[in-house]
């Protein structure tokens, strides 16, 4: 039998602890191939974060520092501070980044911190088993939130990439999806313009990436996919919110 | 060593810890401390130096995780509310075994407060302070020039232990002015290397990584147990304390810091009255010197133990346990930013001498 694709070198080939369904396998995969497409491997430095995502302690096959709650892009400022020339990025979670993390997401964004953010955006706290996230929709029920969400009670979802491109430090601000083969190309040719704005000092770069929990949305891998075409996707519209010149 | 210089306590550990080959300092504003952040904004970019104010003490402290999982000697200064946003990246740092130092300049507590010198930290940072099953190694100064000459050696065991280094200084030593002297600038290049560091692979190794992360209890208790093992190596090897007049000492007093230096008075004036009193100052609190203590309490001349602090007490329960309760062991503190006189110190002494009698 042929192998017709590798494991890209910066992944562990080794099995994933990840839910079935899950889109975080195909997100480490891209960012993965775009490390050993763009040569990155051997300067690259990730910080992990706590969530589903902190298991990727295990996955990433170069140097990796895991993080505590939302302060990945701390650390990554320290990382980066410390040594200008390498890669620096983060990997984190919606309840990481926009809720307790999200002063220091604000901060590294409007400080222009060349480290670039891969944001997994699904809505709900998945780690610790199906919370309201900052992120969770209108209406939607959740552990914390049986009734339903409402503006009453929780507020309403924040819209990170939109509320980021208000600043002059990002260079760099995209929303896209794991959702379809064409969401998972343009997810990858962003993660690509999003490397590329760090490589070349131009600022602070993020990928918004709208993705499912089938396990804490109760619901089969399937319909978790159709849920984010039908209602993630037109709360959180897809698109480039910043591109900044030179890219 | 060269010339004299007069200077601020809170400046002079900034040029301490750069001469101690740190390039690093991440802050956050607090009182009474501002005077170090101030002072490594101006001097680190002189020898290609980072400085960078953080959004929070939170953050800051995250900074220097990430720094030094890079492998880069760094500092944080800041007072006691400050250091309490701290204790969660503290715990994170010492889990994940990297080296770093941090000067609590202490102030008064709880809550707000206010911005004067106190001792109120103690619990915090020789018991632990963050989560989980860890300990700072502690260095307490008693004088500008001493929190100079610890600096290097907080840099040192930083590095040795890969765990964190606290100095625990207070709002007096960081706001008084005193002469100085420091050392040469340490070499960076000749500093021990990081093979541990998450520095990135460069061709030259497999990858790193660092963490304090182990869902399997087997494993995390291994992980602990290494720690542990360093912990009783620290009590082994770098207790520091320092005696005075204690080798005819009948009367013991206890205590760390700016209140050893008062006490440092009071021995002269009562050693003049005739009354053999004595000082034991620990200049690690953790390391505890536990045997030297304990061994003065063996002693069948010296009687009991006076503690002094500024706090209503929390020294006081290391030196009993030293002492295993075989001397009366009595306390005397002042709070809220309030000092103690030498002479009230004397009268405390004197009048617990009388009814020893």
């Amino acid at each position: 039998m042929e192998q017709l694709n590798h494991m890209p070198t910066p992944l562990m080939d080794i099995p994933r602890s990840y839910c079935p369904g899950c889109t975080h396998g195909i997100i480490h995969r891209l960012v993965a191939e775009v490390i050993e497409e763009m040569d990155l491997l051997q300067k690259a430095i990730i910080v992990l974060p706590v969530g589903c995502s902190t298991l990727a302690v295990d996955y990433f096959a170069f140097d990796s520092v895991q993080s505590a709650h939302g302060r990945a892009p701390a650390v990554a400022t320290g990382v980066k501070r410390a040594l200008p020339d390498r890669f620096v990025m983060t990997y984190q979670g919606d309840g990481d980044l926009a809720s307790i993390g999200a002063a220091e997401m604000v901060h590294a964004a409007t400080r222009g911190e060349l480290i670039t953010t891969i944001f997994v955006n699904n809505g709900i706290y998945g780690m610790t088993g199906g919370q309201m996230a900052p992120t969770s929709l209108m209406g939607w029920k959740t552990e914390t939130s049986p009734y339903g969400r409402t503006a009453q009670a929780n507020g309403y979802p924040i819209r990170v990439s939109e509320m980021l491109a208000q600043l002059n430090g990002p260079a760099y601000i995209a929303r896209t999806d794991v959702v379809s083969v064409p969401g998972i190309n343009k997810t990858k040719a962003a993660i690509k313009k999003a490397f590329t704005a760090q490589i070349k000092g131009l600022g602070y770069s993020i990928v918004e990436i709208l993705s499912t929990c089938p396990t804490n949305w109760g619901m089969t891998p399937v319909d978790a996919l159709k849920r984010v075409k039908e209602e993630t996707m037109k709360y959180y519209p897809l698109g480039e919110f910043k591109v900044a010149e030179g890219l | 060593m060269g010339e004299k210089l007069l200077m601020k306590g809170a400046e002079a550990i900034g040029e301490a810890a750069i001469r101690a080959g740190c390039r690093h300092f991440f802050g956050y504003p607090i009182t009474p401390q501002n005077e170090a952040p101030a002072y490594m904004a101006r001097r680190l970019p002189e020898v290609n130096g980072t400085f960078l104010q953080a959004e929070s003490e939170v953050a800051a402290i995250n900074m220097l995780y990430g720094c030094a999982a890079a492998g880069k000697r760094v500092i944080t200064t800041s007072s006691s509310p400050g250091i309490s946003l701290m204790q969660e990246g503290l715990s994170y740092i010492a889990g994940s075994e990297l080296p770093v130092v941090v000067m609590n300049v202490v102030r008064g507590g709880p809550g707000l407060g206010d911005i004067a010198p106190a001792q109120g930290d103690y619990f915090q940072a020789v018991k632990g302070g963050g989560h989980g099953d860890y300990h700072l190694i502690v260095l307490a100064p008693s004088t500008v020039q001493e929190s100079i000459d610890l600096m290097q050696l907080a840099f040192d065991l930083a590095d040795k232990y890969r765990n964190p280094v606290m100095m625990l200084s207070d709002g007096l030593l960081g706001q008084m002015m005193e002469a100085v002297e420091f050392p040469g600038f340490v070499d960076i290049e000749k500093l021990p290397k990081k093979p541990w560091a998450a520095d990135s692979m460069q061709g030259k190794r497999s990858r790193n990584l660092v963490n304090s992360f182990d869902l399997l209890p087997e494993g995390l208790e291994v992980m602990n147990k290494k720690m542990w093992a360093k912990y009783a190596d620290v009590e082994k090897n770098e207790v520091k304390f320092e005696e005075v007049e204690t080798a005819d000492a009948e009367y013991i007093f206890v205590a760390y810091g700016t209140v050893a230096r008062i006490i440092k008075t009071v021995i002269k004036d009562l050693r003049s009255k005739g009354h053999k009193v004595g000082l034991i100052r620990p200049i690690t609190l953790y390391p505890f010197p536990k045997k030297q203590l304990l061994a003065l309490a063996e002693n069948p001349r010296v009687k009991f133990f006076l503690d002094i602090e500024l706090s209503f007490g929390q020294m006081i329960e290391d030196v009993k346990l030293s002492t295993e309760f075989k001397k009366p062991v009595h306390f005397y503190g002042r709070q809220g930013g309030m000092l103690p006189e030498p002479n009230e110190i004397s009268e405390v002494m004197l009048k617990l001498m009388k009814e020893a009698k």
